[in-house]
């Protein structure tokens, strides 16, 4: 598998679902912004976004327009279907994603089209976005 | 100050249905097999149906009036079960002991069990409902615990040097304990080739990596120490056990946003240290250890929150033969979830209360202190430790 690309993962095992803490990220992504919820009170970002600061107990948030740019903490190379539905899709690389600006928050995510050999731990990354086939959806690839 | 659960309960019978790989418990029903585990346990303690008066669960547990209509059980005072998954399979023992000691029971169904012919629990978190809090992990491919587990796998050979040979060890060690147990599943030895040419499932997690996917269920029996002196077999008095987890681990591995100290671990280090505290041991005391080893990495860090080794010498530790039938702490004794079978985490109790006996096929010579593990995954993560 040295030099296959990696994609992104299937569509069909992912269905949007959001509240009212979480639709404004979502929104944000469908226009193409990468943001994250900031606590008005004390400044802690928490990610995914929740109806209380973990912190401070604070409801206010200020959603904060991040650089798009990351850090890889850790990854995996899914290669193998186990899953009929995957076979298309693969390898593809979840990886999570330190956000630049965000307070060491982290993002579930994948690392795409580059080759899967490519990605490391501490590998920089940006932010590309995926429309294809349901809401829009953040992923990465090797900034240059 | 002694703890007020310690020694005042005891495991009095165990009973296990067959292990069978994934699918082939059918035609028998979940349902039958739970009933099965528990009508083995109560035969093994010497007692009845109509002698149960509680259930104590994990995952939540089964239908207690189903099993009540089936097995005819009279009455029941207690039916209750811990939050989470997997990690609260060890934990269960200690709710059955608050149960008693409370007066609230005194003779207690622990039994779990699984069927994967139609959900395969390698892909479980495929199958969880679309939730917002789902939706920040689900987009990305990660369809089943293992992926998630390779994740803190990663971080932790980043960290800490870990290799893949480290799993291996792992791996090759369970499945050595379970050729001597004509009751698991594996039956053929591995090697270190037939190890690094499976397939990678989850990189850095190839195939024997990952726990099997069975068929089963195992149910024990728990009451007041007293009474279990009287009682057909040798107790196995229930040291310790405790359950839980800190914020920093929390919802883990749907997480994935804990402190770096402790994203590459089990999220066990504070149930370990409250464990030893309440048993008023040391790791060093443990003379068998069953962990919960869904994962090899899992099993690594593991032993490095309960004690057994520093923060981050998992690996080399596991590859010195410390964790063989002949080592410091012998580790799964039974072969494991990796080679025995897999009935989510009650396979781990079941094997301690043999080597408490004295009766287990890979015995520990001498065991008076063993210890499970249930989790590594959501909070609870739990800890047990059994006594002559």
């Amino acid at each position: 598998m040295t030099d296959l690309l990696a994609k992104r993962p299937p569509r069909a095992f992912f269905t949007l679902s959001t509240d009212a803490w979480t639709k404004p990220f979502w929104d944000a992504a469908a226009e193409h912004r990468l943001v994250a919820p900031r606590c008005v009170d004390c400044g802690h970002f928490r990610l995914p976004p929740t109806p209380f600061c973990p912190q401070c107990r604070s409801q206010k948030i200020d959603w904060v327009t991040l650089s798009g740019r990351g850090t890889v903490y850790s990854y995996t190379v899914v290669a193998r279907a186990v899953l009929p539905d995957m076979e298309a899709n693969l390898p593809y690389v979840p990886a999570i994603v330190e956000l630049e600006g965000a307070g060491g928050a982290r993002l579930i995510s994948n690392v795409v089209d580059v080759p899967v050999e490519a990605v490391r731990v501490g590998s920089a990354v940006r932010v590309v976005w995926d429309d294809e086939g349901g809401p829009t959806v953040p992923r990465f690839t090797l900034a240059d | 100050m002694r703890h007020a659960m310690r020694d005042r309960t005891a495991i009095v019978g165990v009973g296990s249905t067959p292990y069978y790989k994934r699918g082939q418990s059918a035609p028998q029903t979940l349902h039958e097999l739970v009933g099965k585990s528990i009508l083995a346990a109560l035969d093994d303690a010497g007692l009845g149906v109509a002698d149960v008066d509680g259930f104590a669960y994990f995952a939540g547990g089964f239908d207690t009036g189903l099993l009540m209509e089936t097995l005819g059980i009279p009455e029941v005072r207690f039916t209750a079960s811990l939050t989470g998954t997997g990690g609260g399979s060890a934990g269960a023992v200690g709710l059955a002991a608050a149960a008693i000691l409370s007066g609230q029971a005194e003779t207690v169904v622990v039994v779990g069990g699984n069927q994967q012919g139609a959900q395969r629990f390698g892909t479980i978190t495929s199958s969880y409902e679309a939730t917002p809090d789902n939706a920040f992990f689900a987009a990305s491919g990660l369809v089943g615990p293992g992926h998630m587990f390779a994740l803190l796998a990663r971080r932790h050979m980043h960290l800490y040097g870990t290799t893949r040979d480290h799993f291996a060890d792992v791996a090759l060690t369970m499945r050595r304990h379970a050729l001597g147990n004509p009751e698991a599943l594996m039956k053929k030895p591995l090697t270190r080739e037939d190890y690094h040419a499976a397939p990678l499932l989850a990189d850095p997690h190839c195939l024997f990596d990952f726990c099997l996917e069975s068929d089963g269920a195992i149910a024990v029996i728990v009451t007041r120490a007293e009474r279990a002196r009287d009682l057909r077999r040798k107790p196995v008095l229930v040291r310790a056990c405790t359950q839980g987890a800190s914020r920093d681990w929390g919802r883990s591995i749907y997480w994935m946003n804990m402190p770096d100290e402790s994203f590459a671990s089990s999220g066990h280090a504070p149930v370990a240290r409250r464990l030893y505290e309440q048993a008023d041991v040391t790791p060093a005391d443990i003379d068998v250890a069953q962990i919960y080893d869904h994962f090899t990495s899992q099993v690594i860090m593991q032993l490095e929150d309960y004690g057994f080794c520093a923060k981050g010498e998992g690996g080399p530790f596991v590859s010195s033969g410390a964790i063989a039938l002949d080592g410091s702490i012998p580790v799964n004794t039974d072969g494991g979830q990796l080679s025995c079978g897999y009935v989510w985490g009650m396979t781990h109790i079941r094997e301690a209360v043999e080597q408490i006996r004295g009766s287990a096929v890979n015995q520990v010579s001498g065991a008076e202190l063993a210890l499970v593990t249930g989790g590594p995954s959501v909070v609870p993560v739990s800890g047990l430790i059994l006594s002559s």
